[in-house]
């Protein structure tokens, strides 16, 4: 090739990679610019108070976005409370514990969770985890915590509860996964370091694998965070879909989510669908929302301790 | 005079691979053990076999004896946890653990050992970095993370969090190598004074080190002793040929 050529290839690739790349900021953008302009007429007629209203009616056009809200950050952060203490165990199994090829059986049976579809996951929520939680988890803990509002009320078996453990056995593999990854990362030299004091297994660990990670166990969380606030398909189908704020894990609930996928074809009237449309929008910010405190918090933690991602 | 670590025809493994070939000697207390030899020839899995910490790499294996205050640290019942508690180890890079304050790195062999009482840990805190010669670089930053200190600094504070135990014997494995000649220096002075306290091993690849430093001198060869008696004798009148050509730099 002539050099004329090739700096003609060179040019041309250049500008397909910076088409990609501001690609990508376009799309955010749209995407934004579209549901902005749909659900203009809700923030018209109700402002700032569409975040507050705790009414959800489309029949008297009443659109209220906080049972959701609510819905979708308990569910969530119920997910990462299980999750994350259940990656940690698995991702240390993995790399302090396991022989060679026990770790690769679980490594590859943990990420084939990942690749189970959601709808799969709602049908054995449905059809096991919810008969289960009615019939033995929930009368169990009503009985002997029922004083603690958390266990308060009648055993539904649908509700935040069962959306809370579907969410957490979805995102554990994505969470284990990096919790792995950032523990391999992990000098050995930290190890050895904390068994020359004399630090039995367990207690090397915690203080040379898992305190050494902490700032990249807080990313993997958030990362979990996203993917469970997002989660469409399983929730619907155990949460119950009730808008309903309510301190018990009992009872039922609904996602932003849940409620786009559960009315977004019915929409009865063009204030409904931008009622709807403006839940996208909602779910879109706290998706940012998240996303932009983790990176400011990692970035916290990183600085403290000069290890991480 | 008895003897603090007698080790007696010492063998170490790596899966199939024989790393250390009938290891046999014998320190004394406030003795420095140069261990001296080219790279591979089990200088520093030498040592790690001193507080069973060899044990730990996948399909590592060791026999033999090794005698610390006259107890078998190799017995059936002895628990290695327990040995390694009164065995001092600085490492070749710096370790001082990341999420530690320098106060915390310091202290952490104490609370491992269950102590927890605030005036006991301040107390151990001051004399180990006194000991280990950083004390007043830190003095007004013990709450600061570990790892912001310099290099030679955070191996200091890994001396410090060696000696906060108070044990009879410290492991240091190339504790120079990974710093500058500044740092490198300052350490060198430091075990000095070091040997009043506590009864060093230590392995350098660094023959000026190894002269100025110890009292005594071991010469490794492909896991095998060559020759082991007090440094002058080693490094002016070497009884094997071997032992000279390595000192004169014939090779390695």
């Amino acid at each position: 090739m002539k050099k004329k050529d090739k700096d003609f290839s060179d040019k041309i690739f250049y500008w397909i990679l910076k088409i990609l790349g501001y690609g990508t900021m376009v799309l955010l953008a749209a995407l934004v610019v579209v549901l902005l302009k749909v659900s203009f007429p809700i923030f018209e007629k109700f402002g700032l108070k569409f975040f507050i209203l705790n009414d959800w009616n489309p029949v008297t056009r009443v659109f209220g976005a906080l049972p959701f809200i609510y819905g979708t950050v308990v569910t969530s952060l119920l997910a990462i409370v299980i999750a994350v203490p259940v990656s940690i165990g698995i991702a240390l199994f993995v790399t302090e514990i396991a022989n060679s090829k026990i770790k690769k059986i679980l490594s590859f049976l943990v990420e084939m969770l990942a690749a189970i579809p959601s709808v799969v996951y709602g049908l054995w929520g449905l059809f096991v985890l919810v008969p289960w939680l009615r019939n033995s988890v929930e009368p169990f803990l009503g009985k002997y915590l029922g004083f603690i509002p958390l266990f308060y009320g009648a055993p539904y078996g649908v509700g935040v509860l069962a959306a809370g453990i579907i969410l957490a056995i979805m995102i554990v593999p994505t969470v284990s996964s990096i919790c792995r990854e950032i523990f391999y990362s992990v000098p050995n030299l930290f190890r050895e370091g904390a068994l020359a004091l004399g630090a039995t297994h367990w207690e090397m660990m915690k203080l040379a694998v898992v305190k050494s990670s902490v700032s990249g166990i807080f990313g993997a969380s958030i990362l979990g965070l996203g993917r469970a606030l997002g989660e469409t398909m399983a929730v619907t189908m155990v949460i119950g879909n009730r808008p309903q704020i309510s301190p018990s894990l009992f009872s039922p609930a609904q996602t932003l989510a849940s409620l786009i996928a559960n009315e977004y074809n019915e929409a009865s009237n063009s204030s409904h669908l931008a009622a709807l449309t403006a839940m996208g929008l909602v779910l879109l910010m706290v998706s940012l929302a998240v996303n932009t405190f983790a990176k400011i918090i990692q970035k916290r933690f990183q600085m403290r301790t000069g290890v991480g991602k | 005079m008895t003897n603090l670590v007698e080790v007696n025809n010492l063998k170490a493994w790596i899966g199939e691979q024989q790393i250390l070939k009938g290891i046999s000697l014998s320190v004394q207390h406030n003795d420095v053990l140069a261990i001296i030899g080219p790279s591979g020839c089990g200088k520093s899995t030498f040592i790690r076999c001193l507080n069973r910490l060899h044990e730990e790499i996948i399909g590592a294996r060791v026999e033999g004896e090794v005698k610390i205050l006259n107890e078998n640290i190799y017995g059936s019942t002895v628990d290695p946890v327990r040995v390694r508690r009164q065995i001092g180890m600085v490492f070749q890079k710096p370790n001082p653990f990341p999420s530690l304050s320098i106060y915390d790195n310091v202290a952490i062999g104490l609370k491992l050992a269950g102590i927890r009482r605030k005036s006991a840990l301040d107390e151990v805190v001051e004399r180990s970095l006194k000991q280990a010669a950083l004390w007043d670089e830190v003095k007004d930053k013990l709450r600061m993370p570990g790892t912001s200190l310099s290099g030679g600094q955070q191996q200091r504070l890994c001396i410090a969090r060696a000696l906060a135990v108070n044990p009879p014997i410290l492991l240091m494995d190339e504790p120079t190598s990974a710093l500058d000649p500044i740092s490198k220096a300052k350490i060198e002075t430091l075990l000095q004074d070091l040997k009043r306290y506590v009864t060093i091993i230590m392995v350098t690849h660094n023959m000026q080190q190894a002269s100025r430093v110890s009292s005594k001198t071991a010469f490794f060869l492909l896991g095998e002793l060559i020759e082991f008696g007090p440094t002058e004798q080693i490094f002016t009148q070497p009884k094997a040929k071997l032992t000279e050509d390595y000192i004169t730099g014939r090779f390695g």
